[in-house]
Parts: structure tokens; C-alpha cells; sequence
């Protein structure tokens, strides 16, 4: 599709699948193998093994839970936004989206400052009301992930066909029974795909977890408490390798059990289809059932996720009429850091996109068109998505070693990038490829009937075509990069932005940091508006 | 009983009136058909009945419930889609007696009615079958089924027979109107296919922009339509414009394009109006040469088509009016093409309509 001529054509397509063997498969994998014997270290320790087993156990437990809660508080959520008839609900859509937009590490502060910090819910209560530990990671998890869930099941029940959910309400089925014995089984899919995602998130999340966890310990926060122990000389480096491998091997491999038996085993759940009670579900169906279920779910969205992601303005407001607010503009201080740090975020999140849609698109065309037969091309695509459940502080762990062993020479921002370039990736050839998949052979074909060469049909149909998506699959990256703490405190000392703001959180200067989270959202808010007022003025397809 | 009663219902979409100021009788246990081309609300005057969607004026009754509030699943109704919608997910069992059991019915009733709706549409071998692995025929009979199951006595049919082939679809379209008489169903049958609703139907509404044109039974529709659409969508007919030169108590002496004079049964006429004349193609007779005789006009073959059952002839008018013939192929003589013929009809069978003020086109559009 991408040039007439064979021979570039399968050039471009090897060097895509090269270069992702290279950077990204392979580096966290032979990481992981070349520091395989420092393990003993921590098996000779059984306190830090304990230790470590306990604070990995923590990250599956939370994330189980929290996905769990997230897909049971999402469904009701996705449902109204999609088939309420208020017309609020567009403004409601877009409120669901907001978290996905707030950095972490901002919204790790915004928590802390709603849940625990004076001005608060607590001051409501008069004491602190959640103080950091599980519980406050807990809440933190879910706030980031249930927007995921929403966005996943929202999709679904736009592309899904009503006419199954009307075939059952004719043959006398209420509301309640119907998408319950037939609306949702036929989703399945959809679903296990949100919980997997938010399940990934909750695994990956770093930088706004240490802020909110307090004494709790789970397998990142673990792996960073290594990191700072061994830089203030608490533990010897061969200690703080042997702990760092340790963790990052067992969150790989459980996580990638996990994915597998979700992967296995979701298809097969059985949901309670037989059995149908026509009196309890007739109740659930009408009126008061649904109007207090509506208000739970706002509720719940409001006041644990929307009102605790957006609390960090507070703060941020309160610091622009005060000193922080000159003190920022002129670099003072701190500031100047933060600036620094703000630029090499956005710079590195531009980097990663751009690569990420150089190398990624023929990879997401290979994986859609089965270029390489159905086989090959199924397991490229199970592949890709390896690093999307791998915990990305592990993965960075893993990746840093391999480059810092074999290449010591590389700059560290080049492994910046690379980090998170394994990090982004398979978000945008998931995006990508399921584009390229929605567009009928067909209309390539005639294309090609018309006259034009393979290279011509992927630059008049497939691009435009698929327009909208590589924005939407650049936004993905782009967040997710400016997001990403864990993977950049393992590969290197840079600060990117929620780095240096995890850092001044353990300072402590509400105001400075109010403003700093303020500035990033804002920023981040800016460049996502443009991008796509940029592509809309070029009409829609 | 389920008799349908729809009182000047109206339903809009955004600006669009799809359904508008309808009012219609369907008597209990009759073969109702709604036939029109597509967008001409037929279907969502069916899902209006079903409940699938509201109206934004007006009044449905089936029996002498009123059900204007009343949720699709409590009118003890059966539908069946034009895509079959059988639930992707459950066998033809589970699609089957998926109606009983969600209205709470014991196992034992519920596999019973499984049972004899099954055996009715011959499908006891495939009980096992996930749609996926079911022929078109099959499919469109587990859809029957399932509706059949939930034992409503108002069977609704959003074109049942759309998605398959010409042949299945022939066998098909007989074989539910069966049922629907066997278990004395009132039964309402969407299509824009007049032949199949020709075939199967007990009566028609023919409906076009949200409207309903003419109700009646089959032969009726045909033999004597109430307007140049029905004309024109029931059967075919030749259109011919003209003006009222004369008319008198019973006949009505019109000048077609041309000066040509023909005569037809008066439709309240008046001197000077222009009319438009339809004729079916099979009411023409024609003979080789020049003939004079009552309403007959001369013409040379352009093109003959052989159909099978029937010979088609288009004949060029002395006037350049362009009509079609229709004579069974094996009965009486073939014409060629170049041939000079003769048309003539009996003037009883020439429909006379006042030519409609938006022109002829638009009026006999299906758009």
C-alpha cells in the first residue's frame, strides 16, 4: 500500500517491524536477562524480598479492584451519556474527558489537596478526612481510569446495533432485563477490553501515586523507594539492582499471565443469561430505579472524580494573585527548573508523536491488512500490545539497564525518548489499525481500478480517511507521554515536568505547586485544542 | 382483539415529517401490507406501532387499549426486523424462547412453545445453530419463530423478506402469511415490493412522504388507483397528457399530444382541463398496419424484449410519445422491430387523472 514498487514497499514494512523489534520489544526483555544474577541478591534477603512480593501484591490487589469498580461505575455512566435524552449530556461527555487531559502527576496533587489537605472535604469534617495511603491510591486509581473505562464502553454502545436491544424489548423484555441478557453479552468484548486498560493504567501509574501513597508501598512506589534509598546511600548498588530487576521481572510476568488469562477466560464468562426475573427487573427498569441510579453515577463522577481532578485550581487561582505568580513568570527560583522541565516534557511528548506516527502507521497497516498473511500478522499485533500491560516504571527499569550496559555512550535523552516511545506505542498502532480496518477493501480497490498506484491509494484514501484517527491516536501519545513519570525516573536523571512536581510535593509549597499543575494542564489543554482546531479546518470525513 | 387503530399520527425527525397526520383501520386478523418506496415512512409507522418510538401526535390503539405510553414490551406484540437481529450470542433455541421466558413462563411452557413454533418453521434440526451458521432462509425463519414464541396476536414485519434471494423470498413470503392466517394473527407487513405485498396481502396503504395515498385491497389498488402514483407504483402504466375536449355524463372526449383523440370514462371532468391518461400495458391491443377503430393510435415498434412468460414491446406514437406493450409471449402473433402497428384500449380502462400541479415527473417519483 505504501509505494508500487515491491521492493520499497516491503522495506518500509520490515523497517517498521525492525525498528519496533529493536526499540521496542526487545530492550526491556534482554534488560531484564543481562541482570538476571543480580536477583540473588534479594533472594538472599528475605525481609526485601518479602517486601518487594508484598508492594507487587499491592499493585495487582488495587488494580484489580479499582478496574473492577471502574467497569461496574462506568457502564451506568457510558449509558447515559449515550442514551439520555438530555441535551446537558454533550457537556456531560465532555466533562468525562477532563481527567484524561489532567497529567498524573497534577492530578495525584489535585487529590491530595481535595481528600486530605485543609481546605478540602476534610475541612468540612474537621479532621483529615483520607490521609495518603491505599485508600487515598485507591480513590486516585479509579479517578484516572474510570475516564478510560467511559470512553471505551461509550464506543461501543454508539457502534453497537440497537435493533438487538428492540428485537428483545418486543418479544417483552423491560429496559433493565434487556441490555442486561442482551445489550451487554454482546459487548463482552468491549468490556474486558476497558477493564483490561484500565487494569494497564492503574499497573503503569507512578508519579501521582507517590505523592498519594503515603507509607503504601506497591510495585512502582517500591521500585522508586529502592531508587532514593540507594541515592542517599541507605542500600549498596548491588542491593538496589538485584531489587529493581526483582520487581520489574515478577510485575512483567504476572501482568502478562494476567492479560493472558483475561484474554482467555473473559471470552468464556458466562453471564447470568437464563435466568430472568420479570418482577424484580421490571422495577429496576422504570422510573425510580433509573433516576436513582443516574444520580448515583453523577454523583459518584462528580464528587470522586471530576470535582477531586479539577480541585488543584484552587490553589493555582489563589497563587496568581500572590507572589508565586511573578515569581514563575520571572524563573525565580524554583521556576526556573519548572520551565525547563515543562519544555523537555512538550518537546519529548512532540518527539515520541512524531516517531510514533512514522513508525507506528506502517506497523498499524500491517497489522490491519494481514500484509504478511493472518498468522504473522495476529501475533505481531498480540506483540505490540506487550508493553501497553507491562508497568511502564518496569519497563524503563528494564530498558535503561539494556542501553546503559550495551551502549553506555547513548545520550540520556535518547533514552528518554525511547521509553517512551515503548511506552506509547502500542496505544497508537491499536488506534491506528482499528482505523485502517473500519475502511472497506472496497474502496481501496476501486481506487486502484481508477487508476491509482498503491502509493497513491494510501495518500488519497487511507490518509484522508484515517485523518481523525492519527489525530485522536497523537492526543493519546501525546497525554500519555507528558503523563508518564514512572518510565522517565527509571531511564534517567532529566526532570520532565511531573518529575520535578512529585519533587516539590515532598517540599511542600501548596501554592507554587497549585500553579505548576495549573500551568502544565493549561498548557496541555492549549496544544490538544489547536491540534484539533488545526484538522477541523480542513474538513471532516 | 387485536385490531390496530392509528388516529391522525404524526412523528417528525428533526425537520423531516416521516410520518405525517396518518390515520388507519387494521382489522383483526388481517394481512395488512404498508407499501411504498423507501423514506416513505413505512417503516417508522410500523416501529410506531411496536412502540420502538413515540409519536409526537396523534393516537394508537391496539385493541381498544390505547398504548400511546405503553412500552414495546408490554404490547403483546411480535416483530420481525429487516436484518433478523437474532441475538449473535445465544443458538436458535435460546433465540427462540427467549420471549417466553423473559415474560416469566415456567421451563416446561416455555420449552413447549419452543417446541411447536419450531416445528412450524422446520428448524428442529438446527437448535443448536448460532446465527452465524444459518442460511438467510433459515435465519429469516428463526426470526418468525422468535416472534411467534412470545404468543402475541399482533405480528409486525419490517421487510421479513428484504435480505434474501428472489427465490427463498417467494417460498418465504407464502409460507408466513400461513402462519399468520393458521394462528389467527392480525399481521402488519412492511415492503416496498408491490408484488410481494400483491400476493400475500388481505389489503394495502400505500404511503408515500409520510403520507397514505390509497387503501384497499390488492385488486382494487390495481384496477382502479386513486391518483398517478398509485398507478405508477401498483403494477406499470403508460402515462399520456392531454387535454379535456368534451365530456358528457359518462365519457370524456380528450386530445392527447399531437391532436390525437381518445375517449375515457369520465372522472368528473371539466372542458379545457389537462389530464393525464394511464394505461396498464397489458390493457393495449395491437395489430400489424394502419387500423382505425375507437382509441386506437398509430405507432412503429422500437424495441422488443422477450421476458419468458411475456412478450414487451415500446412503441413510438405518431405523436413521439413512447408507450409499452405487454402480450403473453405464447399466445397470438410477435411484432419486430420497425414494425408500423396499431394500438387500441378500451376506454374503461384508461385511468384519467388531473395532471398534477408539480409536474408529472416528480409526481410518479419514488425518490
Amino acid at each position: 500500500m505504501l509505494s508500487s514498487k515491491k521492493a520499497v514497499k516491503y522495506g518500509v514494512y520490515l523497517a517498521a517491524i525492525t525498528v519496533f523489534f529493536a526499540l521496542v520489544l526487545l530492550p526491556p526483555i534482554l534488560g531484564i536477562i543481562i541482570k538476571w544474577n543480580t536477583m540473588q541478591q534479594v533472594l538472599n534477603q528475605p525481609e526485601l524480598m518479602s517486601r518487594a512480593l508484598s508492594a507487587i501484591e499491592n499493585s495487582f490487589t488495587v488494580a484489580l479492584f479499582v478496574s473492577t469498580i471502574d467497569v461496574v461505575a462506568g457502564i451506568p455512566m457510558a449509558w447515559l451519556i449515550t442514551r439520555g435524552k438530555s441535551k446537558w449530556l454533550n457537556v456531560l461527555d465532555t466533562f468525562s474527558d477532563i481527567p484524561f487531559i489532567v497529567p498524573t502527576a497534577a492530578l495525584g496533587y489535585s487529590l491530595l489537596l481535595f481528600w486530605n489537605g485543609s481546605e478540602g472535604v476534610s475541612a468540612l469534617f474537621g479532621s483529615t478526612l483520607v490521609s495518603p495511603g491505599w485508600l487515598l491510591v485507591i480513590l486516585l486509581h479509579f479517578t484516572f481510569s474510570y475516564p478510560v473505562v467511559v470512553r471505551v464502553v461509550v464506543g461501543a454502545l454508539l457502534d453497537y446495533k440497537r435493533e438487538y436491544e428492540q428485537a428483545s424489548r418486543t418479544l417483552g423484555a423491560p429496559p433493565f432485563t434487556a441490555s442486561r441478557t442482551v445489550t451487554f453479552p454482546i459487548l463482552k468484548f468491549s468490556l474486558i477490553a476497558a477493564f483490561i486498560l484500565a487494569f494497564a493504567r492503574s499497573m503503569s501509574e507512578t508519579g501521582a501515586t507517590i505523592m498519594v501513597a503515603g507509607m503504601f508501598e506497591n510495585g512502582p512506589v517500591f521500585i522508586q523507594n529502592m531508587k532514593n534509598d540507594f541515592s542517599d546511600k541507605i542500600i549498596n548498588q548491588a542491593t538496589y539492582e538485584g531489587s529493581i530487576v526483582f520487581a520489574s521481572f515478577i510485575l512483567i510476568v504476572v501482568s502478562c499471565i494476567i492479560f493472558a488469562l483475561i484474554r482467555i477466560f473473559g471470552p468464556k464468562l458466562k453471564l447470568p443469561l437464563k435466568r430472568v426475573w420479570p418482577h424484580a427487573e421490571r422495577k429496576l427498569s422504570y422510573s425510580k430505579a433509573t433516576s436513582s441510579r443516574n444520580g448515583i453515577t453523577l454523583l459518584i463522577f462528580f464528587a470522586i472524580v471530576l470535582i477531586p481532578a479539577l480541585f488543584v485550581a484552587l490553589p493555582a487561582f489563589e497563587a496568581v494573585f500572590t507572589q508565586p505568580l511573578p515569581n514563575a513568570v520571572f524563573g525565580v527560583g524554583i521556576w526556573g527548573e519548572y520551565w525547563q522541565s515543562l519544555i523537555l516534557s512538550y518537546t519529548l511528548g512532540a518527539v515520541v508523536t512524531v516517531l510514533n506516527i512514522i513508525i507506528g502507521l506502517p506497523m498499524a497497516i500491517l497489522v490491519a491488512r494481514r500484509k504478511f498473511g493472518t498468522l504473522p500478522s495476529a501475533i505481531l499485533d498480540l506483540l505490540v500490545n506487550i508493553p501497553l500491560i507491562v508497568p511502564s516504571i518496569a519497563l524503563g527499569v528494564s530498558l535503561a539497564i539494556f542501553w546503559k550496559e550495551n551502549f553506555p555512550f547513548i545520550p540520556e535523552m535518547w533514552l528518554l525518548i525511547f521509553a517512551h516511545l515503548a511506552i506509547t506505542y502500542p496505544y497508537f498502532v491499536r488506534s491506528m489499525s482499528a482505523a485502517v480496518e473500519r475502511i472497506s477493501m472496497d474502496t481501496e480497490e476501486a481506487a486502484r481500478t481508477l487508476g491509482a498506484k498503491p502509493l497513491g491509494v494510501f495518500r488519497t484514501i487511507i490518509l484522508p480517511l484515517t485523518k481523525y484517527s492519527i489525530l485522536s491516536g497523537a492526543i493519546i501519545v501525546f497525554t500519555r507521554s507528558v503523563s508518564e513519570t514512572g518510565a522517565t525516573l527509571a531511564v534517567t536523571t532529566l526532570r520532565t515536568a511531573p518529575v520535578v512536581l512529585v519533587n516539590w510535593v515532598k517540599q511542600k509549597a501548596p501554592l507554587d505547586i497549585g500553579l505548576g499543575c495549573g500551568f502544565l494542564i493549561l498548557f496541555s489543554f492549549i496544544i490538544l485544542l489547536s491540534l484539533r482546531v488545526i484538522v477541523r479546518g480542513k474538513g471532516r470525513y | 382483539m387485536p385490531d390496530v387503530r392509528i388516529v391522525n399520527v404524526t412523528k417528525k425527525f428533526g425537520k423531516i415529517v416521516a410520518v405525517d397526520n396518518v390515520s388507519l383501520h387494521i382489522y383483526d386478523k388481517e394481512y395488512f401490507s404498508l407499501l411504498g418506496p423507501s423514506g416513505c415512512g413505512k417503516t417508522t409507522l410500523l416501529r410506531l406501532v411496536a412502540g420502538l418510538i413515540q409519536p409526537d401526535k396523534g393516537e394508537i390503539y391496539i385493541g381498544d387499549k390505547l398504548v400511546n405510553n405503553v412500552p414495546p414490551e408490554d404490547r403483546d406484540i411480535g416483530f420481525v426486523f429487516q436484518t433478523f437481529a437474532l441475538f449473535p450470542h445465544m443458538n436458535t433455541w435460546d433465540n427462540v424462547t427467549y420471549g417466553p421466558r423473559v415474560k416469566g413462563f415456567d421451563t416446561e411452557r416455555a420449552n413447549t412453545i419452543g417446541h411447536e413454533v419450531l416445528e412450524m418453521v422446520r428448524l428442529h434440526e438446527r437448535l443448536d445453530a448460532f446465527p452465524s451458521e444459518l442460511s438467510g432462509g433459515m435465519m429469516q425463519r428463526t426470526a418468525v419463530a422468535r416472534a411467534l414464541a412470545a404468543g402475541a396476536k399482533l405480528l409486525l414485519l419490517d421487510e421479513p423478506l428484504g435480505q434474501l434471494d428472489a427465490k427463498v423470498r417467494n417460498e418465504l413470503r407464502y409460507e408466513i402469511r400461513r402462519m399468520a392466517k393458521d394462528l389467527g394473527l392480525t399481521a402488519i407487513h412492511v415492503t416496498h415490493d408491490q408484488s410481494e405485498a400483491m400476493a400475500i396481502s388481505d389489503r394495502i396503504a400505500v404511503m408515500k412522504r409520510g403520507k397514505i395515498l390509497q387503501v384497499g385491497t390488492p385488486k382494487e389498488q390495481y384496477m382502479n388507483p386513486k391518483s398517478i402514483f398509485v398507478a405508477h407504483f401498483i403494477g406499470e402504466s403508460n402515462f399520456l397528457e392531454g387535454y379535456v375536449l368534451s365530456e358528457s355524463d359518462k365519457k370524456a372526449l380528450i386530445e392527447l399530444r399531437g391532436g390525437i383523440k381518445v375517449s375515457a370514462v369520465n372522472n368528473a371532468m371539466k372542458n379545457g382541463e389537462r389530464v393525464v391518461l394511464a394505461i396498464r400495458p397489458e390493457v393495449f391491443a395491437i395489430e400489424r398496419g394502419a387500423k382505425k377503430g375507437e382509441n386506437s393510435v398509430l405507432g412503429v415498434i422500437e424495441r422488443v424484449s422477450f421476458e419468458g412468460t411475456n412478450m414487451q414491446y415500446e412503441v413510438r406514437l405518431e405523436n413521439q410519445d413512447l408507450v409499452v406493450v405487454v402480450k403473453p409471449s405464447l399466445i397470438g402473433e410477435w411484432f419486430n422491430i420497425g414494425e408500423k402497428v396499431t394500438l387500441s384500449f378500451p376506454p374503461e380502462k384508461a385511468h384519467v387523472f388531473t395532471y398534477p400541479e408539480t409536474g408529472l415527473r416528480e409526481e410518479t417519483s419514488v425518490e
